[in-house]
């Protein structure tokens, strides 16, 4: 296999908090060395050299919540094109959601999924599973069979886990495996025929609301649930302030929780619904200012571990609807990391090494997977980004199905510029 | 050949709803109201500034009194109507709404008025067709037609509304009616009052200037005028008050009601009113009710309406 020199660029690394300008060697599919001077290496037709001046070189990125699509819902995304996706959103490796159909409640789908994501040989996927059979809240599935299959989480998502009795039993099951439980926190009744936040803007636009409590009291009840089992609980896409203020307290008390939040959260508000654009459409929703600025503090402050994307790709007929007909979701793997540098950097609100944390080590740990770093000997999936890149978000140039972003026409900074994924370059923009 | 110049200050070729009109817009479309009653004889003769148009009734919504309304306006006008309703329509062999709308226009149609149950789906409509579009309701968001009517009426009997105290009254929550009005009405310098149970009026609406009002009995002596809405048992999910009795007592104008009020109280509903929930027979067919009047004004204000987006467009309008 060919090696390949990354030369001059600025390596970040969270995982060993290394920040600096240097040259860094891939040989084998693995990363073999840093600070390699050039000239000693050959560069003969088996050595790649890039080029990473004024770059960065991170980690290849995580993105721990991807809605796949396939099997069953091809007409909006397959596991080619998700794939595809993630790659040029500068993603390694992501997990996808179990809301399939048939759903990930047993090893035939599991096995399914990483057979066509070894066929697209695009990044590394990883399968999330059902907490429950046939995803359907009532009885636990065959967790230690699919984690022999390869499942690194488990979720009910979309359908949050609305049965407490389940969730604490799904808690303590997977202590013995050592697999975090994800939960989507949304009591069902409290959101009935909701379409957007509740709030100011849901009264004037008189469109049935999504009031934060319906997050909250879930919320609630999982750190509850984790305090007591010991289990470990990862709270998905969360968006209110108040959850995010519990699970702050939760984890000075030691509660195995971390948490996550979708870059829509930190970039939009509900204010953007006026417009009657299905494509602000999602759930959870886009919250009023208080609640994004807490997620901001949320995640300045460190209670939010991860940034994931929830990528929720939805062919065009379906979001071409009435509001209230129109699925909830937005695509987002090729938008989520210029939205980090965007939002978060470029304002102060998060250096990069904090930010990068958050979609490199902090995902690969929750998930027990060795991804996510760049120490010398583990895996060369590595992700060079262009932080000074300006580009206009137009979906018809994406890789995605799909075409149902929040931030068409919006000019964003940063991109992926060239992704490497064990040793072999598998994106490199504009070619 | 009937003749109306169209004020420059009117430049829409849709109307949608009333909160992001100026009130210079809204003013235009109140004194066009009023020549065109003026020209028809109180809206009884014909004209025929739309000879030669075709305007079609897309309501997926029941609706038999708006609907006449709007075809009454458009043949006034001199031009054809054509209706679709929702049901027995290529609809219900799961054509989506705008499939629907653009078959229509593809038959040449000038104007769509469409009234919907999702707020927002006039909005879609108008950016996916070339003709016009007006909204005829769109769930509890906005009927600008009624606002219109409802403020017309309110400037014809007492001659102007800057300075008048208006109080919406009932389930402020479910009306298209009430927000309508609340926006036409402060553009024009009301001050506007929304009263009824507290599970029906939020306070939310003090952070827009409206007041909120939960005891009718309280803000009556200081009320120019009621438009008492109707409720609406068809678009509630969950029953936000024990019964009509109970809302009858609390909210209902009656006699006695009538006797603590200003003695010039305009009162007002859109209807169709339910006899003995919000109002008494004595009230509505009293000498303060002009509930027959609005419906006069609703045409007037319809042909006003149809004949300046129509006009719009035809000058270029997006």
């Amino acid at each position: 296999m060919s090696s390949i020199l990354i030369k001059n660029g600025r390596v970040i690394d969270p995982s060993q908090g290394m920040d600096r300008v240097t040259n860094m060697l891939i040989e084998d599919g693995r990363i073999t060395a840093y600070d390699v001077k050039v000239e000693e290496k050959p560069i003969n037709g088996s050595m790649h050299l890039i080029d990473a001046t004024g770059k960065i070189v991170a980690p290849g990125l995580i993105d721990m919540h991807v809605h796949l699509r396939e099997p069953g819902r091809e007409e909006d995304e397959t596991i080619r094109s998700g794939t595809a996706a993630a790659l040029a959103g500068g993603f390694t490796s992501i997990v996808c959601t179990p809301n399939t159909n048939p759903p990930m409640d047993s090893q035939g789908t599991v096995q399914f999924v990483q057979q066509q994501a070894a066929e697209a040989d695009n990044c590394n996927v990883y399968p999330m599973a059902c907490i429950s059979k046939n995803r359907a809240g009532k009885e636990l599935a065959e967790m230690g069979t699919l984690v022999e299959a390869g499942a690194v989480a488990f979720s009910d998502e979309s359908s949050p886990v609305a049965n407490s009795e389940l969730m604490r039993r799904a808690l303590e099951y997977l202590l013995m495996f050592d697999k975090p439980v994800l939960n989507h926190p949304q009591v069902a009744e409290l959101t009935a025929d909701g379409v957007m936040h509740e709030g100011l803007v849901s009264m004037v636009l008189a469109l049935p609301g999504m009031p934060a409590e319906a997050e909250d009291v879930m919320t609630g009840r999982d750190l509850s649930l984790a305090e007591s089992t010991g289990g470990k609980i990862h709270m998905m896409h969360i968006s209110t302030a108040g959850s995010i203020d519990m699970i702050r307290r939760a984890k000075t008390r030691g509660v195995r929780v971390t948490a996550e939040v979708c870059p829509h959260h930190f970039s939009l508000t509900d204010e953007a619904l006026r417009s009657f654009d299905s494509n602000f459409k999602m759930n959870p929703p886009l919250r009023d200012s208080n609640h994004l600025d807490a997620c901001i503090a949320g995640l300045t402050d460190g209670t939010i571990d991860v940034i994931a994307s929830d990528h929720a790709p939805h062919a065009v007929e379906k979001k071409m609807q009435e509001l209230d007909q129109a699925p909830f979701g937005a695509i987002s793997l090729e938008t989520s990391l210029a939205l980090v540098i965007t939002n978060l950097i470029q304002p102060g609100h998060l250096d990069w090494m904090t930010a990068l944390e958050k979609m490199t080590i902090n995902p690969a740990q929750i998930l027990g997977i060795a991804k996510g770093t760049l120490q010398i000997g583990s895996d060369a999936d590595v992700t060079i980004i262009d932080p000074e890149d300006t580009w206009t978000v137009d979906p018809e140039t994406f890789y995605s199905k799909s075409r149902n972003s929040p931030f068409v026409g919006k000019s964003l900074t940063g991109r992926a510029d060239t992704v490497i994924v064990a040793g072999r370059v598998k994106f490199e923009r504009g070619s | 050949m009937d003749k109306l110049v169209a004020a420059e200050a009117w430049t829409r070729a849709d109307l949608l709803g009333l909160e992001h009109l100026s009130a210079e817009e809204i003013t235009v479309i109140l004194d066009t109201a009023e020549r065109l009653k003026t020209m028809t004889g109180g809206c009884a003769g014909k004209l025929d500034l739309l000879r030669g148009t075709t305007i079609a009734n897309l309501f997926f919504e029941n609706s038999t009194r708006t609907r006449t309304s709007f075809s009454l306006a458009a043949r006034r006008l001199g031009a054809d109507t054509i209706d679709f309703s929702s049901s027995g329509s290529s609809l219900s062999k799961g054509e989506t709404f705008i499939d629907t709308a653009k078959n229509i226009e593809a038959m040449n149609v000038d104007a769509i008025v469409v009234r919907h149950r999702t707020p927002g789906t006039p909005h879609l409509l108008a950016q996916n067709v070339e003709c016009c579009v007006v909204n005829a309701g769109d769930g509890a968001h906005e009927h600008p037609t009624q606002g219109l009517l409802d403020i017309m009426t309110i400037r014809e009997k007492r001659g102007q509304i800057e300075g008048m105290t208006v109080a919406l009254v009932g389930d402020i929550a479910h009306s298209r009616t009430a927000r309508s009005n609340i926006w036409g009405l402060q553009k024009l310098g009301a001050h506007v009052i929304v009263c009824g149970p507290s599970t029906l009026v939020s306070r939310h609406w003090e952070k827009l200037g409206v007041e909120v009002a939960y005891s009718l009995d309280a803000i009556l002596p200081r009320c120019d005028v009621l438009n008492l809405l109707r409720i609406q048992f068809e678009r509630q999910l969950m029953r936000p008050f024990p019964s009509v009795r109970e809302y009858a007592l609390l909210y209902a104008m009656t006699g006695e009601r009538m006797a603590r009020a200003k003695k010039n109280i305009l009162i007002m509903a859109p209807g169709p009113i339910n006899r003995g929930a919000e109002i008494t027979p004595e009230v509505a067919d009293g000498p303060h009710s002009v509930i027959l009047h609005q419906v006069t004004n609703g045409l007037a204000i319809r042909m006003a309406v149809l004949w300046l987006t129509h006009s719009a467009a035809n000058q270029g309008a997006p």
